[in-house]
């Protein structure tokens, strides 16, 4: 696939890979073996049936192909774009082992963009039985579709005045563009599903009144994760010492690139020190690149091969002229009336592998000091806590995630998914969270009606 | 979106604007604050609840920079584009007897609908209320009907003392003792008046008003220091025990953008004339 060429893009906020052209995906898809026990679909997450939408592409019918993979991924335009397709579809597809594997990100965004555009013929028996759904996330929005099939009367409440959850505030324009988050949900509007903005459940209206004022029959809760992790080390409240959603929300959500004409304002300065190394933090890095910082330097405790980002966004950054300066952990930041100036950085080596297979960072006792003008932290996200702690008796673990039975939370009727439950996790992941909730949920309804 | 349906001038920089938020209106307690966008091209601020009716709720705007001269800009009739809320935490009303409040220009907004939940419990009230001037003071006659005391210090001697509002404390403070004291209004104020207080072992609340964006806890723009701890002002407050607050650190987040705001007026006068 075709980038714009990193030059140019950062000057702009336009999507970096330029999508395929119908000859190019012909000639990707012509490359699919048709495995008789594909590797890949087990490597998908919701199991979308790849070989079959690859054929739809080989037969010119972008119809079909659109319909196979929106029966388990409503949402194929986003996904094709921010998948982690190297450790799930396209890590598994068997001609990885010698060659290339098939770009199946890449086909998914040219069916789904295809179906963006199509009407989609789908009849809804209304039931007339209504459940509700808080935040408008994958998740929230999965459990939405699935649900208004089965003929429910189904609300979105959304705290933010966007609709889309981390698709809307977190991931950038230029590698998700707005106007498709926007298309996909108006698809979901079409089908008469309801969205509420301005709506902070447990605030705005509470559980209780959504089940008792407003008569829902069950409810969905995809609030997500949004609530970032501090570094906890001295400094991280002065001014230019940014958390990642902070400063992803000032561009995505209040347009801040755009200012004075949106009014949120935003300021890098010439020297970025971002920190952490998963999509969030390539994602902070490439938009204070493309706000005119001219150092940009990931700071990261691991190696390259640790990075836990998405290989595509990693490869984009280099491209792109970010620096990553690895092994080093940040212990404080300094400044200058409670303005940020330095970054103070304890350098790391790789001890044993821990838990998670990656070696474990050990502190060396040696620091580096580096002059910066703005910091932006990226080293994650717990869920958000509004909820939990305006309904009392919604149970939660440690880490502050909704504790869940088959989908179905410490109150009956109350299920959840998405990064709620798992913790910052990915896009299909909530989409497959929100589906399969949508089973558990309309038996819970329809035992309690029989 | 919510419709106007009030709207009066307190004073030359301070409009008091009544919207249509039934479901707000609901759920809302003292202390809680809702966050506005105008229109499209706006920013999200915070404003506090003042006054609530089954089915409207009443905002206080001192028009101090871009994003509040909008809001001055709406006329009865008009809508606000968004309107989320209510945010934050209610108040501790302490069960004590006496309560010294003190007020700076438009804290006396947020001040209100605190020092009314303290007078339904019947608990004796001293107001300090201080502004720029005479023309800045707001609220006076509906504290006059909840309150036993109350003093008035404007920096020009306009009307009452000629001072700041600490001027008057120190006097109050030499002659009386009190339970517990409320202080809002500016950073710089609100500091003064903890650590006056604090050498008169007087534990100060204070309701703290960083910039914000979604008031949900997501961004983590609204953190302050408070001992050595941080905490979000939109969910673990806006009202905090203001005795070890780092009151410098927050003046200056509130201030980061001060340019880029400067800039933002720059537009505001370029579109009046
Ligand atoms: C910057 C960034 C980049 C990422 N990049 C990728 C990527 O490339 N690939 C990938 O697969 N994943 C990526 N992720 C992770 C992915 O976006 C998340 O895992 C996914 O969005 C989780 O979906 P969700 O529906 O559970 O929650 P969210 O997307 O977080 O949505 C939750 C929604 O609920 C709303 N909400 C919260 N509380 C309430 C309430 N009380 N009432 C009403 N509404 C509420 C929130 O405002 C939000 O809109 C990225 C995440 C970030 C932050
Ligand atoms: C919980 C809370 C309750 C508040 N209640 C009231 C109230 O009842 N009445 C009232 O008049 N004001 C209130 N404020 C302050 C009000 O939000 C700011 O005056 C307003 O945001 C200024 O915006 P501006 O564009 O007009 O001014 P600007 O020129 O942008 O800034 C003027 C000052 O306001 C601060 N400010 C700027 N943007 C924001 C923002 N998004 N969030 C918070 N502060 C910001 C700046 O730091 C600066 O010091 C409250 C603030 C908080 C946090
Ligand atoms: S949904 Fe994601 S993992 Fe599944 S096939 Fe599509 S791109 Fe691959
Ligand atoms: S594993 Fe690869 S080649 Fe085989 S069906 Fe899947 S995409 Fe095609
Ligand atoms: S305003 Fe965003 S976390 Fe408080």
């Amino acid at each position: 696939m075709h980038n714009q060429s990193p030059s140019k893009r950062i000057h702009n906020f336009d999507e970096v890979p330029l999508g395929y052209t119908k000859d190019q995906a012909l000639l990707e898809a012509s490359r699919c073996l048709d495995c008789k026990n594909p590797l890949c679909v087990p490597a998908c997450p919701v199991a979308v049936q790849i070989p079959e939408f690859i054929k739809a592409i080989k037969e010119e019918d972008m119809e079909k192909g659109y319909k196979i993979i929106y029966q388990d991924n409503v949402l194929p335009s986003i996904c094709g774009r921010v998948c982690p397709q190297e450790k799930q579809c396209e890590g598994a597809c068997i001609l990885g082992k010698k060659h290339s594997p098939i770009a199946i990100g890449a086909l998914e965004r040219y069916v789904g963009d295809f179906g963006l555009s199509s009407q989609q013929e789908i009849t809804i028996t209304d039931n007339h039985q209504k459940i509700a759904i808080v935040g408008s996330g994958p998740a929230g929005l999965s459990n939405a579709y699935s649900m208004r099939k089965l003929g429910y009367n189904v609300t979105i409440y959304e705290a933010l005045h966007d609709f889309g959850g981390v698709l809307q505030y977190g991931i950038p324009e230029f590698r998700l563009p707005k106007a498709i988050v926007k298309q996909e949900i108006d698809k979901l509007k079409t089908l008469g599903v309801h969205f509420e903005k301005n709506s902070v459940i447990g605030k705005t209206i509470t559980i209780d009144q959504l089940f008792n004022e407003k008569d829902n029959q069950a409810i969905f809760i995809g609030s997500g994760a949004g609530l970032p992790r501090a570094l906890n080390v001295p400094g991280e409240n002065f001014s230019g010492v940014y958390y990642a959603n902070e400063f992803l929300t000032r561009v995505n959500l209040m347009k801040s690139n755009d200012f004075p004409h949106h009014t949120t304002p935003i300021k890098v300065g010439n020297n970025v020190a971002v920190i952490g190394g998963g999509n969030v933090a390539m994602d902070a890095a490439r938009t204070a690149k493309r706000l005119g910082a001219k150092n940009v330097f990931i700071l990261y405790r691991r190696d390259m091969t640790s990075l836990p980002a998405r290989k595509e966004e990693i490869s984009h950054a280099e491209e792109e002229g970010i620096d990553f300066r690895l092994l080093l952990n940040p212990v404080a930041f300094k400044g200058n009336n409670y303005i940020v100036n330095q970054v103070v950085c304890e350098t790391m080596k790789l001890g044993e592998k821990d838990a998670s297979g990656r070696h474990r960072p050990i502190g060396t006792k040696t620091y580096q000091t580096i002059d910066i003008d703005s910091a932006i932290v990226s080293i994650g996200q717990s869920p958000n806590p509004i909820l939990s702690r305006t309904t009392k008796q919604l149970e939660t673990d440690q880490w502050g995630r909704i504790v869940t039975h088959d989908y179905q939370t410490s109150i009956p009727g109350v299920f959840a998914g998405g990064d709620v439950v798992s913790g910052a996790a990915t896009v299909i992941l909530a989409m497959g969270a929100g589906k399969d909730a949508s089973i558990y949920m309309n038996q819970y309804i329809q035992e309690k009606r029989s | 979106m919510a419709k106007i349906i009030h709207k009066e001038a307190l004073n030359h920089t301070t409009d008091l604007i009544e919207i249509e938020a039934q479901e707000i209106a609901k759920n809302y307690q003292p202390g809680q604050f809702v966050i506005v966008r105008a229109n499209q091209y706006a920013e999200r601020i915070p404003l506090t609840v003042v006054k609530t009716t089954k089915k409207t709720i009443t905002l206080i705007v001192q028009k101090v920079g871009y994003s509040t001269k909008e809001i001055g800009h709406l006329t009865i009739g008009d809508d606000v584009l968004d309107v989320v809320g209510p945010l934050g935490n209610a108040i501790e009303i302490h069960d004590i007897k006496h309560v010294l409040a003190v007020a700076g220009g438009v804290g006396a907004a947020p001040l209100y609908p605190q020092l009314y939940a303290y007078h339904q419990k019947g608990i004796t009230i001293t107001l300090v209320l201080g502004a720029k001037s005479d023309s800045y003071l707001i609220l006076e006659d509906a504290f006059k009907a909840i309150c036993d005391h109350i003093y008035i210090t404007t920096d020009d001697g306009s009307k009452g003392l000629k001072g700041f509002v600490t001027d008057q404390i120190k006097a109050l403070l030499d002659e009386n003792t009190y339970d517990h004291a409320i202080a809002i209004g500016p950073l710089v104020m609100m500091k003064h008046v903890v650590a006056l207080n604090k050498k008169h072992q007087l534990h100060t609340d204070v309701s703290l008003n960083p910039i914000m964006i979604d008031g949900t806890g997501m961004c983590g723009n609204c953190r302050v220091t408070i001992g050595n701890e941080t905490y979000f002002a939109c969910i673990d407050g806006p009202d905090f025990l203001g005795d070890n607050v780092d009151f410098d650190e927050l003046i200056a987040r509130q201030n980061y953008y001060q340019d880029e705001e400067h800039i933002c007026r720059l537009k505001l006068v370029n579109e009046d004339e």
